[in-house]
């Protein structure tokens, strides 16, 4: 499979190539083959928190991997089918004397969304946050859910 | 690995050009090499900060409960470990995932006034605090100076 016309199997260029997307594939798509397509809202990697997403057949499940916040001032709100989670993370207090090796960590406010799925029953929302880890699940509106019908 | 331990005094800088060999890209989603046990894990982003009397060090483990905090010294190295504990229905398809790898591990080289059997650590809403005291001949103390 060529690239394009321009990439000639064979050169070294096109073994780099062949070697970055046997990669990617290995690595970034987690070995599914088109890999899970990304959100219209999805963000730079890295980003704060990062988000993960799973459905039943009963509800929607979203984990938002937020560590070090109050679960007072998280913000979690559901319009017309996007899910907002926004909120801020207070700076770490500094000693003035102390030196700093590394700063790594995040803060300040914070803002992500996500679209649902179209079934979602906007009423029946919880949300929990424990060890860091915010878990919003939302129900699905029973119409939508797969039943069996008895046979007369 | 021998390789992934990191100076807990290197400041970033120079850890992204010594450091991290051959991550390159893979450091920007914070995505760790692999350890001895061939399962693949993230780095936590940390914060490292020193005063007269330590080194604190803070480590954002997001879904990481205490029972699967592991810190482990050995010899000069700190160890930290943790796997995300994340509760839900069973049965569960993703249809959008950041988060790969669930575990978190990072290692750093403790140097010698640190005293290691002294390390305070505390989890609370997935950042884990390490206070390391520095021994008690390394602490700044003002030397006199005598005038004849």
């Amino acid at each position: 499979m060529y690239e394009s016309l321009l990439s000639f199997p064979g050169t070294l260029f096109s073994d780099v190539e062949r070697l970055r997307r046997e990669f990617d594939q290995a690595f970034d798509t987690g070995g599914l083959p088109g890999g899970i397509p990304a959100s219209i809202r999805a963000v730079a990697p890295g980003s704060f928190p990062a988000l993960n997403v799973g459905t039943t057949q009963g509800s929607v499940e979203i984990y938002a991997f937020a560590p070090g916040l109050d679960s007072k001032k998280i913000e979690v709100t559901v319009d017309r089918g996007v899910l907002t989670i926004s909120g801020e993370r207070p700076a770490p207090v500094l000693d003035e004397k102390s030196n700093v090796y590394s700063r790594e960590r995040l803060f300040g406010s914070f803002k992500r969304a996500l679209s649902l799925p179209e079934d979602i029953d906007p009423e029946r929302i919880s949300a929990n946050y424990r060890d860091g880890l915010l878990q919003v699940s939302i129900a699905r509106k029973e119409s939508t859910q797969p039943k069996r019908i008895e046979v007369q | 690995m021998a390789d992934d331990k990191q100076d807990l005094r290197v400041n970033p800088q120079q850890a992204t050009a010594a450091g991290n060999r051959g991550q390159g890209a893979r450091r920007q989603q914070g995505e760790g090499p692999s350890d001895t046990e061939g399962t693949r894990s993230m780095l936590p982003r940390v914060d490292v900060l020193e005063d007269g009397a330590g080194i604190t060090l803070l480590a954002d483990m997001p879904g990481v409960p205490k029972e699967k905090l592991e810190l482990k010294v050995e010899g000069d190295t700190l160890l930290i470990e943790g796997t995300v504990s994340a509760p839900g229905p069973q049965e569960m398809e993703a249809i959008y995932v950041e988060v790969r790898v669930p575990r978190f591990r990072r290692a750093f080289t403790l140097s010698r006034e640190l005293d290691a059997n002294r390390i305070e650590a505390s989890l609370k809403d997935g950042v884990l605090k390490l206070r390391i005291p520095k021994q008690e001949h390394a602490k700044p103390r003002r030397i006199e100076v005598a005038v004849s």
